[in-house]
């Protein structure tokens, strides 16, 4: 089977991102980017099912800007077999994503989406379950384990209190939290390799897709600082602090 | 205006993050309708309908809605939601998987974890794992949000009189089924309702030693939690996790034992109203955002702190 899986290109997470002077927007001039660490686990599940011989194809997508490449190059290293770049310059909304990842899941119609179950730029957390509305596609959000059995593939998804099993028929949507697997490095053979794997390029406009936006960014903050408190020198001195001080015990 | 409010049930009972979901519709302004959908959720409906502020409860009682999967929920509340100018759902992982769904059926963008109100077109929400804030302004027909409970009061559990209707509308997309799950079980509070937290790091050492942290937790009524790092370490499981990966708390008393402070924990808690850190490394980062810091090995220190409450 073959499976698409979707990356996106954002702030390095170890990169501590400021806010712009004029509070117009967060500040991205010369910060290092990487993939998004959500989506690096996708890549690697679907290695694996590959590996696995459950998959036989993966192909990775992203939407962006030319440099995005770069993302898609990491991902062919990372044994993904061929990428898709849909260009462009401006920032999408996740309604518009799901829209465009629509047009590419019906041109190569993949029986399985692997996707983070957010970026750690906007935190939306609704691209996959949108694009799982617009397919008809069943969705498994925040999985920590995938496992596919003949027709079906079985989600364990990381839910507030636990975990539940969800059993989706295929084609279906996958979205990765943090522990479903621990990402590979690439090795320098397969950078090397994956400089020459198939890359293509295309628009949103050869999808048909109109990009519009229905948010606007009024300000961006930075948030309320805590200042430090006090040292308390004892455990003694601590609880009578919390209790007469600050009135929590 | 009119909003319709998902509530967060477990058919049975009501989960409080529904009423800090109403306090933010009542923010924007308008009647506000809460559906309950789920199976045999007459208990939960019925809860729903004495929260104050509410106008209406719907009722969509099936064997489609038993689990709230996100395919069947997403189309419910895609189709009923059409009457109205919001959609508002918690923050909670249930919230998160389905309404996506319906903003798209709606062909609308949604707005994620909504922490404040500017207006009914505007609202706040953090962005970059809480590193800013963004205030945004929609142009959308139908405002659909996920609302994240510590930003916004509960609303009172008693004291209104809705009507309840129930809705005959099924929708069975048939392509999702529950297979199983695994439950916590506890006697101490859920995280992210406890008024007192008190969080393990990676400097418990190993899984057995947050039994020290369980005895104190146990005496002053408790939820017990822990940092990213102890949980990739293996010692408690993740839904233990306070972060921005995990879950995000705001009690009254946070009190964080051995971690170190990284920005992705700080997200979880930060906004909690009293934060202790106790941690022998003096430089740790976790102090600059402490009201009251105690640098003491952890061993020590917690089970004096049990004896001394």
């Amino acid at each position: 089977m073959k499976v698409l899986v979707a990356v996106k290109r954002v702030i390095d997470y170890n990169v501590k991102v400021r806010v712009k002077a004029d509070n117009s927007d967060v500040d991205l001039t010369n910060v290092k980017m990487a993939m998004n660490p959500f989506c690096e686990i996708a890549v690697e599940e679907a290695v694996r099912l590959k590996e696995k011989g459950v998959a036989t194809e993966v192909v990775v997508v992203s939407i962006g800007p030319k440099v995005a490449q770069e993302q898609i190059r990491t991902a062919l290293a990372l044994g993904a077999d061929r990428g898709i770049l849909i260009e462009t310059e401006e920032k999408l909304e996740p309604l518009t994503v799901a829209k465009l990842l629509k047009g590419v899941v019906e041109k190569e119609q993949p029986q399985i989406v692997l996707m983070g179950k957010q970026t750690i730029d906007s935190d939306n957390n609704q691209t996959g379950q949108m694009l799982g509305a617009l397919t008809s596609m069943p969705q498994g959000t925040f999985a920590s384990e995938v496992a596919v059995d003949g027709d079906k593939v079985n989600v364990t998804r990381e839910i507030d209190g636990g975990l539940r099993t969800v059993a989706l028929s295929l084609p279906a949507i996958v979205t990765t939290d943090l522990r479903l697997n621990e990402p590979r490095y690439a090795s320098l053979p397969n950078i090397m390799k994956a400089k020459r794997k198939p890359l293509d390029t295309m628009s949103p406009a050869d999808l048909g897709v109109e990009v519009k936006s229905s948010l606007s960014l009024v300000k961006v903050t930075p948030p309320a600082e805590r200042s430090a408190g006090i040292k308390v020198g004892s455990v003694s001195e601590l609880v009578e602090k919390l209790k007469n001080e600050a009135k929590v015990l | 205006m009119s909003i319709l409010v998902i509530a967060e049930h477990d058919n049975a009972t009501l989960k409080g993050a529904t009423l800090n979901t109403i306090t933010a519709a009542a923010a924007i302004g308008g009647d506000i309708d809460v559906l309950v959908a789920g199976k045999g959720c007459g208990a939960a409906a019925e809860a729903a309908a004495k929260v104050a502020g509410v106008s209406k409860v719907i009722v969509a009682d099936n064997d489609a809605y038993e689990y709230q999967l996100a395919e069947n929920m997403g189309d419910l509340v895609a189709e009923l939601g059409k009457g109205y100018t919001h959609i508002l759902a918690a923050a909670t992982t249930t919230g998160k998987d389905f309404l996506p769904r319906a903003a798209a059926l709606l062909d609308v963008n949604m707005i994620s974890e909504v922490i404040g109100v500017e207006a009914a077109d505007t609202f706040v929400r953090p962005i970059y794992a809480g590193n800013a804030i963004a205030t945004v302004k929609s142009s959308d027909a139908i405002k659909v949000l996920t609302v994240r409970a510590t930003g916004f009061d509960a609303a009172a559990a008693e004291g209104g009189s809705a009507s309840v209707e129930s809705s005959d509308v099924v929708k069975n997309a048939g392509v999702s089924a529950f297979a199983s799950e695994e439950l916590a079980k506890s006697d101490r509070p859920e995280l992210t309702a406890a008024k007192v937290v008190i969080s393990g790091g990676r400097g418990m050492g190993n899984g057995d030693n947050f039994e020290i942290l369980y005895k104190v937790a146990d005496k002053i009524g408790a939820a017990v939690g822990a940092s990213r790092a102890a949980v990739d370490a293996g010692f408690v499981p993740n839904d233990m996790q306070v972060g921005q990966t995990g879950k995000i708390v705001a009690p009254d008393l946070y009190v964080a034992v051995g971690i170190s402070g990284a920005i992705q924990h700080l997200a979880g808690m930060k906004d909690s109203k009293v934060i202790v850190a106790i941690n022998k490394d003096e430089e740790a980062p976790i102090f600059q955002v402490a009201d009251y810091g105690l640098v003491a090995d952890l061993f020590d220190a917690i089970p004096e702190l049990e004896s001394a409450l």
